[in-house]
C-alpha cells in the first residue's frame, strides 16, 4: 500500500479550502485553481508543459502534487529520478518567487490496479475481500475492460489528493495538485466518467463519490489547460476539445502554445525570405563585415533556411490566429533546441510565471 | 540508387556498414520487389506513421503497383486530398492520378491507388454480426460492456486495423485487387502495441474472471466457494446489481464468439511473420520516440518479423557548408554590434538554431545506430509546411527514396 513518506501539516483533517491557499496577488492568473488538468494532442508536450507548470507553481513554500495516469514513468524521466511506486515522493524544489522563496513539487504516478485496492481499502475496509477479487482476476478485468471503472479509479485517486480527507492520515496536504491527463481525444471521456457512472452503477457508495468528484472537476477550482503546437492537426484538436468539454460543463482553462520557433525576422524580412526578394549581396558583405570566410554556398544556404523558416513561420501565424479565436487565454513556450532536460524544464517554469500562468 | 538491378531486400541482418554509419535503406526496391504484399508502418504517437503510409502508397502507385494504403485518422485535408472523406471503412480510388514524368514504360490505363479510413468500431461490429444472429448481435451490440471493448479497451484499435487487414488481403488474394497493401497503425503509445494487442485481447478473453462467470452456467456447485461469495457480495457492493447482469451477458457472449476473434487473430499475426510483409519503423529524431523503436526493431527480432528498415521522419535539414553554431552566433552577435540594421544577424541565429537541432539529432541517431547498426535508415527530412495534398506526398516519397 501507498507509503506516504513526506511530513504531514497541521491543518485539520476535513478542512476542504475553496479559496486559494496562500492568499491573492501573485499567485498567476489561476489563483483560484486547485486542480490543473494538463491534456492536448500526442506529443505536444502535455508531460513537459505539466512538469513546468508545477515547477512554477511551487514558490513561497507551495506544495505541489505532479500526477500521471498513463502509466509511462515520464515524470521520473523527465526529472531523471528512479521510476515512480505507486506513492507520493518529493522529486524537486520548485521554481523560487520573487522573494526567493522555492516550494516542492511531489510527484505520483497514479496505476488503476494500485488505485482501486487503495480505494477498496480506503472506503470499504475491504483488506480480504479485496485480496480474494485479486485472486479471481477481478481486479484485472475491472480495470481494463468493465466500462469506465479505470478512468473512475484514476480520477477518484486524483480528486483524493486535491481533497485529503480523514481517512488517508498522516497524507501531504498540497496547495495544488497539476494532472498530467490523457491526450484531448480521450479526456472528456475521462474526465466526465464520473457522470456517467450512473449509468452503471445507479445506486450505492460509488455514486456518491462520484457526484463529489464531478462537483469539483465542475468547480472554478478546477482549470483544464490544452497543450498545442502551432500546426494543423493539434490546433483542430485543441478546438474540437474545446467545444467538447464545454458542451460537459467542465472548465476549459488556458491554451499552451509549445514548442514556437524562434522570432529572428520581422514580418518585411519573412515575406521577402518567402519570395526570395532577400539581398545577397548585402548578406555576402555582412558575413565578410562579421570576418566569416565563406563562399557562395554560405549565402545561398542562409536564404534557403531563411525560405524555409518563413514558410512555416507563416503556417504558425495562421493557427496562432486560430488559437487567438478560440478566446482563452493563451501562453507561449518557445521549441528549445537542446532538448527538454531538468534545466529546460526551470526555463520554460519562469516562462509561465512571466507570462502570468502562475 | 538504382532499384531495379538490385532486388535483393536488406533486412536485417549483418551489413557492411561504417562505424556509426547505418546502412541505408533503399525504399524503391522494397516498392518494386513483387514479393512485397503488405508494408506496416509502425512508430509511436506522431511521428509521421500517416503520412508516410500514404506516401510510401502514392509512390508505390505511381511506380506501377496495385495498391490500397488503409490510413487511420489522417488529418482532415490529407484525407480530402485522398479522396477519404467518410468514414465507411471501405477503399475508395484517390482521385486524379497520374504517370509521373520519365516513368519507363508507360501503360495507357492511368496508376491506380485506393485509399481507405479504418472504422474500428464498425470493423468489431461487423465481426460480432457475421458470427451472430441478428437478434444476439443487437443484444452484444448493445451490451455496456461490449461497448466499452469495442471502444476504448487499449489495443482494440490495433486489433481492429489487424482484423481489417486480415480481410483485405484474403479478399485481394482472392480477387486479385491489390498487389501491395499499405497499413498505417493507430496513434498509440507505443509501437509494440501494434503486436501485442491481439494477444492482449485473447488473453483478456481467456481470463480467470471470464473464466470464473462462465463455470457455473457449465460445472455444478463446485465453484461456490467461500472465495467466490465474498467476491460476487464485494462486487455488487460496489457496483450494483444491474452491472453484474450486463455482465453475465457480455460474457455468455464472449463464450460463443470470440473463439472465432482469436483465430482470426492468430491468422493475420502469422500472415505478419512471412516473407511478403515488410515493417518500417518511424521515429522522430527524438529520445522518446526513437527509444520506442529501439525497442519494437527488438521485438520484431524476437518474433521473427521481418523489418524493413527505419524511417526517421521530421529532421532537421542541414547544408553541407558547416558554419557551426557558436561561429555563426558570435558573427551575429559582431554583426550587431555595428548597429547596422541588416537581416544576417537574424539569419545567423536561425542557422545556428537550426546547427544546435542537427547535431542533437545526430547524437540521437548515433546512439540508435550503434545499438542496432545492422537496420538500415533513411533520414526524411522535414518539409517547411505540414503535408496536407498528393504534391506533399510525392514529395515525402522523393526523399523516402533518398532522391
Ligand atoms: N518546448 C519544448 N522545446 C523542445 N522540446 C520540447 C518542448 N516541449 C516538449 N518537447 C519535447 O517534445 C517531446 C514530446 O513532449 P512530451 O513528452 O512532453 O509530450 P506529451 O504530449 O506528453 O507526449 P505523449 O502524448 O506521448 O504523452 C519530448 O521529447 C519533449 O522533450
Ligand atoms: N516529413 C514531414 N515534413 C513536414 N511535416 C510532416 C512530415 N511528416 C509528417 N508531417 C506532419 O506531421 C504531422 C503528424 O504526421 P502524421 O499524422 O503522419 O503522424 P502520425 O504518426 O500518423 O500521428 P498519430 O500517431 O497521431 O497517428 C502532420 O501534420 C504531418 O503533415
Ligand atoms: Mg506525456
Ligand atoms: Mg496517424
Amino acid at each position: 500500500m501507498a507509503s506516504r513518506a513526506q511530513g504531514s501539516t497541521s491543518r485539520t483533517p476535513d478542512s476542504r479550502r475553496a479559496e486559494s491557499p496562500a492568499g491573492s496577488g501573485d499567485d498567476g492568473d489561476w489563483g483560484g485553481v486547485r486542480l490543473h488538468v494538463v491534456t492536448g494532442k500526442g506529443g505536444t508536450g502535455k508531460s513537459t508543459v505539466a512538469a513546468a507548470l508545477a515547477l512554477a507553481l511551487a514558490s513561497h513554500g507551495r506544495r505541489v502534487l505532479l500526477c500521471e495516469v498513463e502509466g509511462r514513468q515520464g515524470i521520473a524521466r523527465m526529472f531523471d529520478v528512479d521510476p515512480l511506486p505507486y506513492a507520493e515522493r518529493r522529486i524537486a524544489t520548485g521554481l523560487a518567487g520573487p522573494d526567493g522563496r522555492a516550494g516542492a513539487v511531489h510527484a505520483l504516478h497514479i496505476d488503476a490496479e494500485s488505485a482501486l485496492m487503495d480505494y477498496l481499502a480506503m472506503y470499504y475496509k475491504l483488506g480480504r475481500a479485496g485480496r480474494a477479487l485479486d485472486r479471481f482476476g477481478v481486479v484485472e478485468f475491472a480495470t481494463t475492460i468493465a466500462p469506465g471503472v479505470r478512468d473512475v479509479l484514476l480520477t477518484g485517486k486524483v480528486y483524493e489528493a486535491v481533497n485529503r480527507n480523514s481517512r488517508n492520515r498522516g497524507a501531504v496536504r498540497y496547495d495544488a495538485v497539476v494532472l498530467d491527463a490523457p491526450p484531448t481525444g480521450r479526456i472528456v471521456q475521462f474526465l466526465d466518467v464520473n457522470a456517467e457512472v450512473a449509468v452503471l452503477a445507479r445506486m450505492g457508495p460509488i455514486k456518491h463519490q462520484s457526484d463529489a468528484v464531478m462537483e469539483l472537476l465542475r468547480s472554478p477550482q478546477t482549470a483544464v489547460h490544452l497543450v498545442t503546437l502551432l500546426e494543423e492537426m493539434p490546433v483542430q484538436e485543441t478546438a474540437d476539445a474545446i467545444e467538447e468539454l464545454q458542451a460537459a460543463d467542465l472548465t476549459v482553462g488556458a491554451v499552451v502554445v509549445n514548442q514556437v520557433r524562434p522570432d529572428e525576422l520581422d514580418d518585411e524580412s519573412l515575406a521577402a525570405a518567402r519570395s526570395g526578394g532577400l539581398d545577397s549581396d548585402r548578406i555576402a558583405a555582412d558575413l565578410t563585415a562579421a570576418g566569416l570566410e565563406h563562399g557562395e554556398t554560405l549565402v545561398t544556404d542562409l536564404l534557403h533556411e531563411a525560405h524555409d523558416h518563413a514558410e512555416r513561420r507563416a503556417v504558425e501565424d495562421e493557427q496562432r490566429l486560430r488559437v487567438a479565436g478560440l478566446g482563452r487565454p493563451t501562453y507561449e513556450l518557445p521549441r528549445l533546441a537542446t532538448g527538454i532536460d531538468l534545466g529546460g524544464l526551470y526555463e520554460l517554469a519562469a516562462r509561465l510565471r512571466e507570462e502570468g500562468m502562475a | 540508387m538504382s532499384p531495379a538491378t538490385d532486388r535483393s531486400r536488406h533486412r536485417v541482418g549483418p551489413l557492411a556498414s561504417t562505424a556509426r554509419e547505418a546502412p541505408m535503406l533503399d525504399v524503391d526496391a522494397l516498392l518494386d520487389d513483387p514479393e512485397t504484399r503488405i508494408i506496416v508502418c509502425c512508430g509511436s504517437g506522431g511521428v509521421g506513421k500517416t503520412t508516410t503510409s500514404a506516401a510510401l502508397a502514392l509512390r508505390a502507385a505511381e511506380r506501377g503497383r496495385h495498391v490500397v494504403v488503409l490510413t487511420i485518422d489522417p488529418a482532415r485535408r490529407l484525407a480530402q486530398s485522398m479522396g477519404i472523406e467518410q468514414l465507411d471503412n471501405t477503399p475508395r480510388p484517390v482521385p486524379d492520378l497520374t504517370w509521373p514524368k520519365g516513368t519507363r514504360k508507360r501503360p495507357t490505363k492511368a496508376p491506380r491507388m485506393d485509399a481507405m479510413m479504418l472504422d474500428m468500431k464498425r470493423t468489431f461490429d461487423e465481426v460480432v454480426e457475421s458470427q451472430a444472429n441478428p437478434e444476439k448481435a443487437q443484444q452484444i451490440l448493445e451490451n455496456p460492456f461490449y461497448v466499452a471493448l469495442s471502444s476504448s479497451f487499449a489495443g482494440t484499435q490495433e486489433y481492429m486495423a489487424m482484423e481489417k487487414l486480415g480481410q483485405i488481403y484474403r479478399d485481394a488474394e482472392r480477387d486479385g485487387t491489390y498487389d501491395l497493401i499499405v497499413v498505417d497503425t493507430p496513434p498509440s503509445r507505443s509501437a509494440l502495441d501494434f503486436l501485442d494487442a491481439p494477444e492482449r485481447l485473447s488473453s483478456f478473453l481467456d481470463g480467470r474472471f471470464i473464466k470464473l462467470l462462465l463455470a457455473p452456467a457449465r460445472g455444478p456447485a463446485r465453484m461456490m466457494t467461500m472465495g467466490l461469495q465474498l467476491f460476487t457480495s464485494a462486487l455488487t457492493k460496489i457496483l450494483g446489481a444491474q452491472v453484474l447482469q450486463d455482465l453475465q451477458t457480455f460474457v455468455a457472449a464472449v463464450d460463443t464468439l470470440f473463439g472465432g476473434f482469436r483465430q482470426r487473430a492468430q491468422q493475420t499475426y502469422q500472415l505478419l511473420q512471412t516473407g511478403g510483409t515488410a515493417f518500417l519503423v518511424i521515429a522522430a529524431p527524438e529520445p522518446d520516440a526513437l527509444r520506442e523503436a529501439a525497442y519494437f526493431v527488438e521485438r520484431l527480432d524476437e518474433d521473427q518479423m521481418p523489418l524493413a528498415g527505419l524511417v526517421v521522419n521530421r529532421a532537421t535539414a542541414t547544408s553541407p557548408e558547416d558554419l557551426d553554431a557558436e561561429e555563426a552566433l558570435a558573427a551575429a552577435a559582431r554583426l550587431e554590434r555595428k548597429k547596422s540594421r541588416t537581416v544576417t544577424p537574424g539569419l545567423l541565429r536561425l542557422h545556428a538554431d537550426r546547427m544546435r537541432l542537427a547535431e542533437r539529432e545526430a547524437r540521437l541517431r548515433e546512439r540508435f545506430t550503434a545499438a542496432h547498426p545492422e537496420v538500415p535508415t533513411v533520414v526524411v527530412a522535414a518539409l517547411p509546411t505540414d503535408v496536407h495534398d498528393l504534391d506533399g506526398l510525392r514529395q515525402v516519397g522523393r526523399l523516402l527514396a533518398g532522391s
